[in-house]
Protein backbone atom coordinates (compact mmCIF):
# COMPACT_ATOMS: atom_id res chain seq x y z
CA UNK A 1 0.00 0.00 0.00
CA UNK A 2 1.12 3.58 -0.77
CA UNK A 3 1.92 4.96 2.55
CA UNK A 4 3.76 8.84 2.18
CA UNK A 5 4.18 11.07 4.75
CA UNK A 6 1.86 12.79 4.76
CA UNK A 7 -1.18 10.28 4.79
CA UNK A 8 0.67 9.33 7.81
CA UNK A 9 0.64 12.21 9.86
CA UNK A 10 -3.17 12.59 9.20
CA UNK A 11 -3.54 9.16 10.59
CA UNK A 12 -2.29 9.74 13.62
CA UNK A 13 -4.00 12.86 13.63
CA UNK A 14 -7.27 11.14 13.60
CA UNK A 15 -6.39 8.60 16.30
CA UNK A 16 -5.97 11.23 18.30
CA UNK A 17 -9.08 13.26 17.19
CA UNK A 18 -11.56 10.27 18.23
CA UNK A 19 -9.56 9.87 20.98
CA UNK A 20 -10.87 12.79 21.92
CA UNK A 21 -14.36 11.91 20.69
CA UNK A 22 -14.23 9.01 22.97
CA UNK A 23 -13.44 10.45 25.50
CA UNK A 24 -16.16 13.22 25.32
CA UNK A 25 -19.15 10.99 25.41
CA UNK A 26 -17.73 8.91 27.85
CA UNK A 27 -16.96 12.24 29.99
CA UNK A 28 -20.88 12.74 29.27
CA UNK A 29 -22.56 9.59 30.62
CA UNK A 30 -21.08 9.48 33.45
CA UNK A 31 -22.31 13.08 33.98
CA UNK A 32 -25.59 12.35 33.24
CA UNK A 33 -24.83 9.14 34.89
CA UNK A 34 -24.22 10.52 38.38
CA UNK A 35 -26.58 13.92 38.42
CA UNK A 36 -29.64 12.17 36.68
CA UNK A 37 -31.46 15.47 35.33
CA UNK A 38 -34.75 15.09 36.81
CA UNK A 39 -35.95 16.03 33.74
CA UNK A 40 -34.51 13.27 31.55
CA UNK A 41 -35.31 10.69 33.91
CA UNK A 42 -39.13 10.97 34.27
CA UNK A 43 -39.92 11.88 30.79
CA UNK A 44 -40.53 8.91 28.30
CA UNK A 45 -40.15 8.56 24.71
CA UNK A 46 -41.36 5.45 23.26
CA UNK A 47 -41.64 3.27 26.48
CA UNK A 48 -37.43 3.95 27.59
CA UNK A 49 -36.96 7.70 29.46
CA UNK A 50 -34.71 10.51 27.57
CA UNK A 51 -31.99 9.50 29.36
CA UNK A 52 -31.88 6.02 28.69
CA UNK A 53 -31.94 6.89 24.60
CA UNK A 54 -29.42 9.53 25.63
CA UNK A 55 -27.24 6.53 26.60
CA UNK A 56 -28.11 4.38 23.94
CA UNK A 57 -27.69 6.36 21.19
CA UNK A 58 -23.91 7.65 22.72
CA UNK A 59 -22.99 4.35 22.91
CA UNK A 60 -23.71 3.54 19.33
CA UNK A 61 -21.94 6.66 18.47
CA UNK A 62 -18.95 5.58 20.33
CA UNK A 63 -19.52 2.11 18.96
CA UNK A 64 -19.15 3.82 15.69
CA UNK A 65 -16.10 5.61 15.77
CA UNK A 66 -14.42 2.86 17.30
CA UNK A 67 -14.95 0.62 14.26
CA UNK A 68 -14.85 2.87 11.84
CA UNK A 69 -11.78 4.53 13.12
CA UNK A 70 -9.80 2.32 15.38
CA UNK A 71 -10.46 -0.77 13.25
CA UNK A 72 -10.17 0.89 9.93
CA UNK A 73 -13.44 -0.25 8.57
CA UNK A 74 -13.66 3.01 6.82
CA UNK A 75 -10.36 2.10 4.38
CA UNK A 76 -12.20 -1.19 3.85
CA UNK A 77 -14.26 -2.24 1.12
CA UNK A 78 -18.20 -1.81 1.17
CA UNK A 79 -18.70 -5.22 0.54
CA UNK A 80 -16.60 -5.86 3.71
CA UNK A 81 -18.59 -3.32 5.36
CA UNK A 82 -21.97 -4.42 4.71
CA UNK A 83 -20.53 -8.47 5.25
CA UNK A 84 -20.03 -7.28 9.17
CA UNK A 85 -22.38 -4.10 9.87
CA UNK A 86 -25.72 -5.62 7.91
CA UNK A 87 -25.38 -8.94 9.77
CA UNK A 88 -24.93 -7.67 13.33
CA UNK A 89 -27.61 -4.60 13.25
CA UNK A 90 -30.51 -7.06 11.32
CA UNK A 91 -29.91 -9.64 13.55
CA UNK A 92 -29.24 -7.33 17.45
CA UNK A 93 -32.71 -5.29 15.90
CA UNK A 94 -34.52 -9.17 15.71
CA UNK A 95 -33.19 -10.64 18.45
CA UNK A 96 -33.57 -7.43 20.99
CA UNK A 97 -37.42 -6.64 19.78
CA UNK A 98 -38.63 -10.44 20.33
CA UNK A 99 -36.78 -10.64 23.74
CA UNK A 100 -37.49 -7.40 25.38
CA UNK A 101 -41.20 -7.92 24.09
CA UNK A 102 -41.40 -11.62 25.09
CA UNK A 103 -40.10 -10.12 28.84
CA UNK A 104 -42.54 -7.00 29.01
CA UNK A 105 -44.79 -10.16 28.67
CA UNK A 106 -43.91 -12.36 31.41
CA UNK A 107 -43.76 -8.59 33.84
CA UNK A 108 -47.47 -8.38 33.02
CA UNK A 109 -48.17 -12.17 33.98
CA UNK A 110 -46.29 -11.29 37.21
CA UNK A 111 -48.03 -8.32 37.94
CA UNK A 112 -51.64 -8.66 36.90
CA UNK A 113 -52.44 -12.54 36.35
CA UNK A 114 -53.17 -14.73 38.63
CA UNK A 115 -50.36 -16.00 39.72
CA UNK A 116 -48.70 -14.94 43.33
CA UNK A 117 -45.11 -15.18 43.20
CA UNK A 118 -44.33 -13.62 46.67
CA UNK A 119 -45.72 -15.36 49.14
CA UNK B 1 1.49 -3.93 -3.59
CA UNK B 2 -0.48 -7.07 -1.49
CA UNK B 3 0.10 -7.14 2.29
CA UNK B 4 -0.50 -10.29 3.36
CA UNK B 5 2.21 -11.89 6.05
CA UNK B 6 3.19 -14.82 3.87
CA UNK B 7 5.13 -13.24 1.16
CA UNK B 8 4.12 -15.80 -1.37
CA UNK B 9 1.48 -18.54 -1.59
CA UNK B 10 1.96 -19.73 -5.05
CA UNK B 11 -1.76 -18.81 -4.96
CA UNK B 12 -2.21 -15.45 -6.28
CA UNK B 13 -4.38 -15.24 -8.52
CA UNK B 14 -5.91 -18.10 -8.56
CA UNK B 15 -9.72 -18.01 -7.87
CA UNK B 16 -10.22 -21.36 -5.92
CA UNK B 17 -7.13 -21.42 -4.29
CA UNK B 18 -7.29 -18.02 -1.88
CA UNK B 19 -5.11 -16.12 -3.81
CA UNK B 20 -8.35 -13.64 -4.55
CA UNK B 21 -9.12 -10.73 -2.77
CA UNK B 22 -12.85 -10.17 -3.33
CA UNK B 23 -13.07 -7.78 -0.76
CA UNK B 24 -9.79 -6.27 -0.71
CA UNK B 25 -8.32 -7.52 2.95
CA UNK B 26 -6.43 -10.78 2.91
CA UNK B 27 -7.19 -13.74 4.31
CA UNK B 28 -6.04 -13.23 7.54
CA UNK B 29 -7.57 -10.10 7.95
CA UNK B 30 -11.31 -11.34 6.55
CA UNK B 31 -11.10 -14.23 9.10
CA UNK B 32 -10.53 -12.06 11.94
CA UNK B 33 -13.60 -9.75 10.83
CA UNK B 34 -15.94 -13.02 10.49
CA UNK B 35 -14.31 -14.05 14.27
CA UNK B 36 -15.65 -10.77 15.36
CA UNK B 37 -18.75 -10.71 13.71
CA UNK B 38 -19.88 -14.19 14.98
CA UNK B 39 -18.52 -13.11 18.56
CA UNK B 40 -20.47 -10.01 18.42
CA UNK B 41 -23.29 -12.06 18.03
CA UNK B 42 -22.67 -13.94 20.83
CA UNK B 43 -22.47 -10.64 22.97
CA UNK B 44 -25.64 -9.33 21.72
CA UNK B 45 -27.32 -12.44 22.70
CA UNK B 46 -26.16 -12.08 26.29
CA UNK B 47 -26.82 -8.45 26.60
CA UNK B 48 -30.26 -9.17 24.99
CA UNK B 49 -31.08 -12.16 27.84
CA UNK B 50 -29.82 -9.70 30.12
CA UNK B 51 -32.54 -7.36 29.36
CA UNK B 52 -35.10 -10.27 28.78
CA UNK B 53 -34.79 -10.94 32.36
CA UNK B 54 -34.37 -7.49 33.32
CA UNK B 55 -37.63 -6.30 31.79
CA UNK B 56 -39.19 -9.59 32.99
CA UNK B 57 -38.25 -8.08 36.79
CA UNK B 58 -38.23 -5.08 35.85
CA UNK B 59 -39.69 -3.26 39.06
CA UNK B 60 -37.66 -5.28 41.32
CA UNK B 61 -33.94 -4.78 39.24
CA UNK B 62 -31.30 -3.45 41.72
CA UNK B 63 -30.15 0.36 41.08
CA UNK B 64 -26.62 -0.04 40.13
CA UNK B 65 -25.63 2.71 41.27
CA UNK B 66 -26.17 1.26 44.80
CA UNK B 67 -24.16 -1.77 43.83
CA UNK B 68 -21.29 -0.25 42.13
CA UNK B 69 -20.22 2.48 44.65
CA UNK B 70 -16.53 1.98 45.83
CA UNK B 71 -13.55 3.12 45.30
CA UNK B 72 -9.67 2.56 46.06
CA UNK B 73 -9.03 4.18 49.69
CA UNK B 74 -12.41 5.45 49.91
CA UNK B 75 -14.01 3.31 52.11
CA UNK B 76 -17.59 4.27 53.20
CA UNK B 77 -18.08 7.28 50.67
CA UNK B 78 -21.08 6.57 47.75
CA UNK B 79 -18.67 6.98 44.57
CA UNK B 80 -20.72 5.37 41.77
CA UNK B 81 -19.75 5.18 38.31
CA UNK B 82 -15.92 7.05 39.07
CA UNK B 83 -14.56 3.26 39.24
CA UNK B 84 -16.29 1.87 35.83
CA UNK B 85 -15.60 5.02 34.54
CA UNK B 86 -12.03 5.08 35.10
CA UNK B 87 -12.21 1.21 33.88
CA UNK B 88 -13.85 2.67 30.85
CA UNK B 89 -11.29 5.17 30.22
CA UNK B 90 -7.92 2.72 30.83
CA UNK B 91 -9.02 0.29 27.78
CA UNK B 92 -10.13 3.10 25.92
CA UNK B 93 -6.61 3.95 26.34
CA UNK B 94 -5.17 0.67 25.33
CA UNK B 95 -7.43 1.21 22.46
CA UNK B 96 -5.82 4.37 21.34
CA UNK B 97 -2.33 3.07 21.97
CA UNK B 98 -3.07 -0.12 20.21
CA UNK B 99 -3.83 1.33 17.14
CA UNK B 100 -0.83 3.96 17.28
CA UNK B 101 1.43 0.69 17.30
CA UNK B 102 -0.53 -0.41 14.31
CA UNK B 103 -0.20 2.86 12.66
CA UNK B 104 3.70 2.71 13.41
CA UNK B 105 3.93 -1.38 12.01
CA UNK B 106 2.46 0.60 8.74
CA UNK B 107 5.62 2.60 8.43
CA UNK B 108 7.57 -0.38 9.50
CA UNK B 109 8.94 1.93 12.65
CA UNK B 110 9.91 -1.24 15.28
CA UNK B 111 10.89 0.54 18.09
CA UNK B 112 7.46 2.53 18.31
CA UNK B 113 5.54 -0.58 17.47
CA UNK B 114 7.23 -2.32 20.67
CA UNK B 115 6.52 0.74 22.85
CA UNK B 116 2.86 1.01 21.91
CA UNK B 117 2.52 -3.09 22.18
CA UNK B 118 3.83 -2.69 25.99
CA UNK B 119 1.67 -0.11 26.62
CA UNK B 120 -1.06 -1.85 25.47
CA UNK B 121 -0.27 -4.74 27.15
CA UNK B 122 -0.06 -2.97 30.40
CA UNK B 123 -3.27 -1.07 29.59
CA UNK B 124 -4.98 -4.41 29.63
CA UNK B 125 -3.69 -6.12 32.64
CA UNK B 126 -4.74 -3.25 34.86
CA UNK B 127 -8.19 -3.19 33.23
CA UNK B 128 -8.49 -6.94 34.40
CA UNK B 129 -7.04 -5.74 37.91
CA UNK B 130 -9.82 -3.53 37.81
CA UNK B 131 -12.04 -6.01 37.22
CA UNK B 132 -10.98 -8.75 39.74
CA UNK B 133 -11.40 -5.50 42.14
CA UNK B 134 -14.84 -4.72 40.91
CA UNK B 135 -15.67 -8.69 41.33
CA UNK B 136 -14.66 -8.72 45.24
CA UNK B 137 -16.47 -5.95 46.22
CA UNK B 138 -19.48 -7.65 44.50
CA UNK B 139 -19.00 -10.87 45.89
CA UNK B 140 -17.97 -9.46 49.72
CA UNK B 141 -21.29 -7.20 49.68
CA UNK B 142 -21.69 -4.23 52.09
CA UNK B 143 -24.82 -3.84 54.30
CA UNK B 144 -26.24 -7.99 54.09
CA UNK B 145 -29.66 -8.55 53.67
CA UNK B 146 -32.69 -11.18 54.48
CA UNK B 147 -33.73 -13.59 51.95
CA UNK B 148 -37.81 -14.47 51.80
CA UNK B 149 -40.07 -17.69 51.45
CA UNK B 150 -40.59 -16.51 47.96
CA UNK B 151 -37.02 -15.99 47.65
CA UNK B 152 -37.13 -11.93 47.37
CA UNK B 153 -34.83 -9.67 49.24
CA UNK B 154 -35.42 -7.34 52.38
CA UNK B 155 -32.84 -4.60 53.28
CA UNK B 156 -32.54 -2.39 56.11
CA UNK B 157 -33.01 1.37 56.79
CA UNK B 158 -33.12 3.89 59.66
CA UNK B 159 -35.75 6.20 59.83
CA UNK B 160 -33.52 8.63 57.40
CA UNK B 161 -33.80 6.30 54.52
CA UNK B 162 -30.17 5.44 55.26
CA UNK B 163 -28.92 1.89 54.81
CA UNK B 164 -27.53 0.23 57.91
CA UNK B 165 -25.82 -2.89 57.93
CA UNK B 166 -27.04 -5.66 59.75
CA UNK B 167 -24.26 -6.23 61.57
CA UNK B 168 -24.61 -3.31 63.48
CA UNK B 169 -27.73 -3.75 65.07
CA UNK B 170 -27.62 -7.88 65.12
CA UNK B 171 -25.58 -8.55 68.35
CA UNK B 172 -23.57 -11.66 68.49
CA UNK B 173 -24.93 -14.94 69.95
CA UNK B 174 -23.52 -17.19 71.87
CA UNK B 175 -22.53 -20.45 69.88
CA UNK B 176 -21.56 -23.33 70.53
CA UNK B 177 -19.59 -25.01 67.70
CA UNK B 178 -17.50 -23.71 65.49
CA UNK B 179 -17.85 -23.56 61.25
CA UNK B 180 -16.58 -26.90 59.92
CA UNK B 181 -13.35 -26.58 58.13
CA UNK B 182 -12.07 -29.16 55.55
CA UNK B 183 -8.93 -28.98 57.49
CA UNK B 184 -10.13 -29.70 60.62
CA UNK B 185 -12.39 -32.57 60.21
CA UNK B 186 -14.05 -34.29 57.08
CA UNK B 187 -12.13 -33.12 54.40
CA UNK B 188 -14.91 -34.32 51.83
CA UNK B 189 -17.64 -32.44 54.08
CA UNK B 190 -18.47 -28.78 54.01
CA UNK B 191 -20.43 -25.93 55.17
CA UNK B 192 -20.63 -22.13 54.53
CA UNK B 193 -19.09 -20.17 57.23
CA UNK B 194 -21.36 -19.90 60.37
CA UNK B 195 -21.93 -16.18 60.84
CA UNK B 196 -22.03 -14.51 64.60
CA UNK B 197 -25.84 -14.75 64.81
CA UNK B 198 -29.06 -16.16 62.24
CA UNK B 199 -32.02 -15.14 61.08
CA UNK B 200 -33.49 -15.13 64.59
CA UNK B 201 -31.29 -13.34 66.29
CA UNK B 202 -31.72 -10.70 63.53
CA UNK B 203 -35.43 -10.82 63.87
CA UNK B 204 -35.19 -9.94 67.72
CA UNK B 205 -33.56 -7.31 67.25
CA UNK B 206 -34.81 -5.33 64.74
CA UNK B 207 -38.47 -5.71 67.10
CA UNK B 208 -36.06 -3.92 69.80
CA UNK B 209 -34.48 -1.84 67.84
CA UNK B 210 -37.75 1.52 67.19
CA UNK B 211 -35.45 3.16 64.47
CA UNK B 212 -35.20 0.77 61.98
CA UNK B 213 -37.36 -0.38 58.61
CA UNK B 214 -37.20 -2.68 56.13
CA UNK B 215 -36.85 -1.43 52.37
CA UNK B 216 -38.74 -4.25 49.41
CA UNK B 217 -37.05 -4.54 46.46
CA UNK B 218 -40.04 -2.87 44.62
CA UNK B 219 -38.97 0.08 42.87
CA UNK B 220 -41.89 2.57 43.54
CA UNK B 221 -43.26 4.84 40.37
CA UNK B 222 -40.13 7.45 41.29
CA UNK B 223 -37.70 4.45 40.45
CA UNK B 224 -36.64 3.88 44.24
CA UNK B 225 -36.96 0.85 46.36
CA UNK B 226 -40.36 0.91 48.69
CA UNK B 227 -39.35 1.46 52.40
CA UNK B 228 -42.27 0.18 54.82
CA UNK B 229 -43.77 1.71 57.52
CA UNK B 230 -42.02 0.08 61.32
CA UNK B 231 -45.18 -1.89 62.08
CA UNK B 232 -45.22 -3.79 58.63
CA UNK B 233 -41.50 -3.87 58.52
CA UNK B 234 -41.94 -6.02 61.54
CA UNK B 235 -44.53 -8.13 60.19
CA UNK B 236 -42.76 -8.58 56.87
CA UNK B 237 -39.39 -9.89 58.20
CA UNK B 238 -41.13 -11.87 60.69
CA UNK B 239 -43.50 -13.78 58.75
CA UNK B 240 -41.42 -14.14 55.54
CA UNK B 241 -37.67 -13.74 56.34
CA UNK B 242 -35.67 -17.02 55.85
CA UNK B 243 -32.05 -16.32 55.45
CA UNK B 244 -29.28 -13.99 55.69
CA UNK B 245 -27.71 -12.77 52.75
CA UNK B 246 -24.01 -11.41 52.73
CA UNK B 247 -22.51 -10.56 49.55
CA UNK B 248 -23.62 -11.93 46.47
CA UNK B 249 -23.10 -15.05 44.19
CA UNK B 250 -24.92 -17.49 41.76
CA UNK B 251 -27.50 -18.90 44.42
CA UNK B 252 -28.08 -15.54 46.12
CA UNK B 253 -27.46 -11.76 45.93
CA UNK B 254 -28.08 -9.02 48.62
CA UNK B 255 -28.62 -6.48 46.15
CA UNK B 256 -31.45 -7.84 45.13
CA UNK B 257 -32.49 -10.39 42.10
CA UNK B 258 -30.12 -13.34 42.24
CA UNK B 259 -30.26 -13.33 38.13
CA UNK B 260 -28.75 -9.57 38.30
CA UNK B 261 -25.57 -11.65 39.81
CA UNK B 262 -25.18 -14.03 37.52
CA UNK B 263 -25.49 -11.79 34.32
CA UNK B 264 -23.13 -9.75 35.94
CA UNK B 265 -20.72 -12.75 36.60
CA UNK B 266 -21.13 -14.48 33.37
CA UNK B 267 -21.11 -11.24 30.94
CA UNK B 268 -18.62 -9.55 32.59
CA UNK B 269 -16.88 -12.43 33.21
CA UNK B 270 -16.79 -13.60 29.52
CA UNK B 271 -15.88 -10.11 28.57
CA UNK B 272 -12.91 -10.53 31.49
CA UNK B 273 -11.58 -13.99 29.68
CA UNK B 274 -11.66 -11.89 26.18
CA UNK B 275 -9.36 -9.32 27.40
CA UNK B 276 -7.07 -11.98 29.19
CA UNK B 277 -6.73 -13.59 25.71
CA UNK B 278 -6.17 -11.07 24.01
CA UNK B 279 -3.36 -9.97 26.40
CA UNK B 280 -1.77 -13.05 26.07
CA UNK B 281 -1.98 -12.76 22.22
CA UNK B 282 -0.38 -9.67 22.20
CA UNK B 283 2.12 -10.72 24.60
CA UNK B 284 2.67 -13.50 22.03
CA UNK B 285 2.65 -10.96 18.96
CA UNK B 286 4.70 -8.49 20.95
CA UNK B 287 7.84 -11.29 21.35
CA UNK B 288 7.91 -11.75 17.95
CA UNK B 289 7.79 -8.10 17.41
CA UNK B 290 10.94 -8.01 19.68
CA UNK B 291 12.59 -10.74 17.98
CA UNK B 292 11.95 -8.83 14.48
CA UNK B 293 9.53 -11.30 12.47
CA UNK B 294 7.37 -9.20 11.04
CA UNK B 295 10.57 -6.85 10.35
CA UNK B 296 11.14 -9.83 8.33
CA UNK B 297 8.62 -10.74 6.98
CA UNK B 298 8.15 -7.22 5.94
CA UNK B 299 4.61 -6.69 7.37
CA UNK B 300 3.43 -5.90 10.42
CA UNK B 301 -0.81 -7.35 9.33
CA UNK B 302 -0.07 -9.64 12.11
CA UNK B 303 -0.31 -6.50 14.91
CA UNK B 304 -3.37 -5.31 12.43
CA UNK B 305 -4.83 -8.31 13.11
CA UNK B 306 -4.24 -9.01 17.12
CA UNK B 307 -5.20 -4.90 17.06
CA UNK B 308 -8.66 -5.55 15.47
CA UNK B 309 -9.62 -8.12 18.22
CA UNK B 310 -8.17 -5.54 20.89
CA UNK B 311 -10.70 -3.68 19.50
CA UNK B 312 -13.80 -5.28 19.52
CA UNK B 313 -12.68 -6.15 23.09
CA UNK B 314 -13.27 -2.72 24.10
CA UNK B 315 -16.30 -1.94 21.47
CA UNK B 316 -17.82 -4.53 23.60
CA UNK B 317 -16.75 -3.49 26.94
CA UNK B 318 -18.58 0.22 25.86
CA UNK B 319 -21.82 -1.67 25.60
CA UNK B 320 -21.28 -3.74 28.65
CA UNK B 321 -20.79 -0.46 30.58
CA UNK B 322 -23.92 1.20 29.17
CA UNK B 323 -26.54 -2.01 29.71
CA UNK B 324 -24.76 -2.59 33.41
CA UNK B 325 -24.37 0.62 34.63
CA UNK B 326 -25.68 3.20 32.87
CA UNK B 327 -29.11 2.22 31.86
Amino acid sequence: MAHDTHHHEGATKRIWQVFGILSLLTIVEVILGIIKPEFLVYNDFVALSLLNWIFIILTIVKAYYITWAFMHMEHESAGLRRTVVWTGVFLICYLIAILLIEGGYIQDVYTNGYITWDF
Amino acid sequence: MDTTAVAQTGTEGKTWGGGNQPLKASYGKLMMWFFITSDALTFSGFLAAYGFSRFKFINEWPIADEVFNHFPFLHGTDAPMYYVALMTFILIFSSVTMVLAVDAGHRMQKSKVVTYMALTILGGAIFLGSQAWEWKNFIKGEYGAVETTSGKILQFVDADGKRVDIEAFTPVAERTRTTHEAKNGLWYASESELIAYDIEDLKTAFKQDENLLVRTMQLNERGEKTVLDREESVKVLDETGKSIILGANLSNNEYGAPLFADFFFFITGFHGFHVLSGVLILIIVFFNVLIGTYEKRGSYEMVEKVGLYWHFVDLVWVFVFTFFYLV
